[in-house]
């Protein structure tokens, strides 16, 4: 049973989204049953892989066979099956993706309960879970392609959900146009490496790969393609509308498919080709990082609308991450692996702590939306006294991203700074300021929204339903956790994450036999 | 196929040999510009269907060897004849049907956006900005 742990993590939400539709038909309480006992079912496996994995494992999985190649009668061996391939990161990025699934799904029960469309929203949204744990789980890089176009598709649609509104359709279109230039790109890429190398498994090409000419080709493509799909500087704009105008539930879920492309840019740059290109790739990270982090924060100071202003804070976020990890692979070619360990394991707890805080602002945003029926702060005003559990929640998630200590978001940033500051100064220095913006953004946040005195026009709000705090309760049981036990996490489970992915090595022979 | 035609359609690829590839380029690089400078969505939506074909194209081309036959193993008959290679031809399936399924959709987003917006201009759908 616990051996086939990858394959049911998979089969869970995808079984969800087919059974969605009959479920809808039979009434209300089936189709909340579903929704949330399929998404609770997906986080428990999704725990079950993350204690699988403790200590150094790495879970392989072959669909339909024990070894990745099909042997012929006549002895030729063809590398032809689809395989999933776990070890310590990849658990934790299922966990996140596991865990915005299970809260935006109680969130959405009674969010998206005054809306038609129900089989169509629930369908999508567990396909589009599926192609996000695809995403995390595959050892196949054509798999991975596959699981890229799953979640895209399944997140046009839900971004278009509210396909009345104009703003929604055109944040959609923007969505699908960037999603496809990357989609083609990858596929391009990918293909040339099945035209030198014969092989589509991951750790198959990684034990052949020697940094020619074409592998640093295939590379430059894989890192542009995926840097477009997680949203950093250059190619952030279509990240912000389509944040917005989803339904918040769906926005919750955005954000992990978002971070489940990132995790496939460290993949390939840490596992796959090791070392190609020198100090060239970790620079562009690094540069990358500091962008979307420095842009996305200024971008974000201006804005009125919630959702927008919470949309270009991801981008900044997303630059931490970069940074981090190109600090990281820059360390972890040349001998200074103090530092570089220290910044890998401050990215990989800051890829955590994002995919929770920013979940739950983003279902913060929602149940103001739904209260007040506006996204606008200019027209918001008063609102913690009559929702005083959503603004006690919103205070924590908002600290927690501007990196206030003692919370999360204080601890892995400080992480990245220390480690940065080994590289160069100038890094931490615009982290630093990155994260003083961060802070007064959402200081004029929480001061519009909810103090100042009660506007008439608000007099009838009252607190969101019970099913919608419950999903934000969750998202910030897991903030206090991080917070009150980093060590914990970090030597049970970042640590691990991190030393996953430098032992490129390991990975490799997990498939490949010993090395 | 009779065996003379497969040597034909051999002789000719021989002869074209990597320019094949070339082609592929060009018509990427062709759909690239169109997307970057038409300004109707559906113009677009043409240039983005036309780089998967492309790349379809890239895909097949990887598999081929000149004079192959098709890969059915029980079919192939001798064991020492040639075959193309049967997985990019599975992935080429994959990408189609893929490619299919967001021209689809983007036609309908295509289709609202026009309700909504009465035009096809991308210069005047701009309601999202800043």
């Amino acid at each position: 049973m616990s051996r086939h742990l990858p394959a049911f993590l998979i089969m869970t939400p995808m079984l969800g989204a087919f059974l969605s539709p009959l479920a809808v038909m039979l009434g209300r309480t089936a189709r909340n049953a579903v929704l949330v006992l399929f998404s609770l079912a997906t986080l428990v496996i999704s725990l079950g892989i993350v204690s699988a994995t403790m200590g150094g494992n790495v879970l392989v999985y072959v669909m339909g066979g024990e070894s990745y190649t099909l042997t012929m009668p006549s002895g030729m061996a063809y590398p032809v099956r689809i395989m999933f391939e776990i070890d310590g990161f990849n658990a934790l990025m299922i966990l996140c993706v596991a865990a915005a699934t299970f809260a935006g799904a109680l969130f959405s029960v009674a969010y998206m309960d005054r809306f038609s469309g129900w089989k169509r929203y629930m369908s999508l949204y567990f396909m589009m879970a599926t192609g996000a744990l695809g995403m995390c789980a595959t050892g196949d890089l054509f798999n991975f392609f596959v699981f890229v176009e799953v979640s895209s598709i399944a997140s046009f649609g839900l971004v278009a959900f509210w396909r009345d509104k104009p703003e929604a359709i055109e944040a959609s279109f923007k969505y699908m146009l960037v999603s496809q230039i990357a989609a083609m790109l990858l596929l391009i890429a990918l293909g040339a490496l099945y035209g030198k190398y014969n092989a589509l498994n991951m750790a198959a090409i990684a034990s052949m790969a020697r940094g020619g000419t074409l592998d640093k080709i295939v590379l430059a493509l894989f890192v542009i393609v995926l840097a477009f799909k997680c949203g950093a500087f250059p190619m952030h704009t279509w990240m912000p509308d389509a944040y917005a105008e989803a339904p918040a539930g769906v926005t919750c879920l955005l954000v992990t498919v978002s971070q489940a492309s990132f995790y496939g840019l460290i993949r390939i740059c840490f596992s796959i080709f090791p070392g190609v290109g020198g100090a060239v790739v970790p620079w562009i990270l690094i540069v990358l990082g500091c962008a979307s982090m420095f842009f996305g924060v200024m971008m974000a100071v201006v804005q009125h609308e919630i959702k927008r202003l919470m949309g270009y804070h991801s981008i900044s976020q997303v630059g931490y991450m970069l940074m981090a990890m190109g600090v990281g692979l820059l360390a972890a070619g040349g001998a200074e692996g103090v530092y570089g360990f220290k910044a890998m394991t401050g990215g990989i707890f800051h890829m955590v702590n994002y995919s929770v805080y920013k979940a739950l602002l983003f279902l913060c945003a929602g149940a103001l939306y739904y209260a007040t029926g506006t996204r606008d702060l200019d027209r918001m005003g008063g609102l913690v006294r009559s929702m005083p559990w959503t603004a006690g929640m919103f205070v924590i998630a908002a600290a927690a991203i501007s990196g206030l200590p003692p919370f999360n978001g204080f601890i892995s940033k400080w992480m990245i700074y220390e480690s940065s500051f080994a590289v160069h100064p100038a890094l931490t220095a615009i982290a630093m300021i990155t994260s003083v913006l961060t802070l007064a953004s959402f200081a004029k946040v929480f001061q519009a929204a909810f103090l100042g005195p009660a506007k008439a026009a608000l007099s009838g709000v009252r607190e969101v339903p019970c099913a919608m705090l419950a999903g934000m309760a969750a998202l910030t049981l897991f903030i206090l956790l991080l917070t009150l036990f980093p060590s914990w996490f970090t030597s049970r489970l970042f640590d691990n994450a991190a030393h996953a992915l430098l032992n490129h090595q390991g990975y490799v022979s997990a498939v490949m036999g010993g090395v | 196929m009779t065996d003379s035609s497969v040597k034909a359609i051999a002789k000719v690829m021989d002869s074209v040999g990597d320019s094949a590839y070339v082609v592929v380029a060009l018509i990427v690089l062709m759909a690239l510009y169109a997307m970057l400078t038409q300004k109707n969505l559906l113009k677009v939506s043409i240039a983005i269907s036309v780089m998967c074909s492309s790349v379809n194209m890239f895909l097949v081309l990887l598999g081929y060897r000149a004079g192959g036959n098709i890969p059915i193993h029980f079919l192939k008959g001798d064991e020492s004849a040639l075959m193309v290679l049967p997985t990019p031809q599975c992935l080429t399936l994959t990408a189609i049907v893929i490619g299919l399924a967001t021209t689809a959709l983007m036609l309908s987003l295509i289709v609202m956006l026009r309700k909504h917006y009465g035009t096809l201009d991308i210069d005047e759908i701009r309601r999202l900005r800043g």
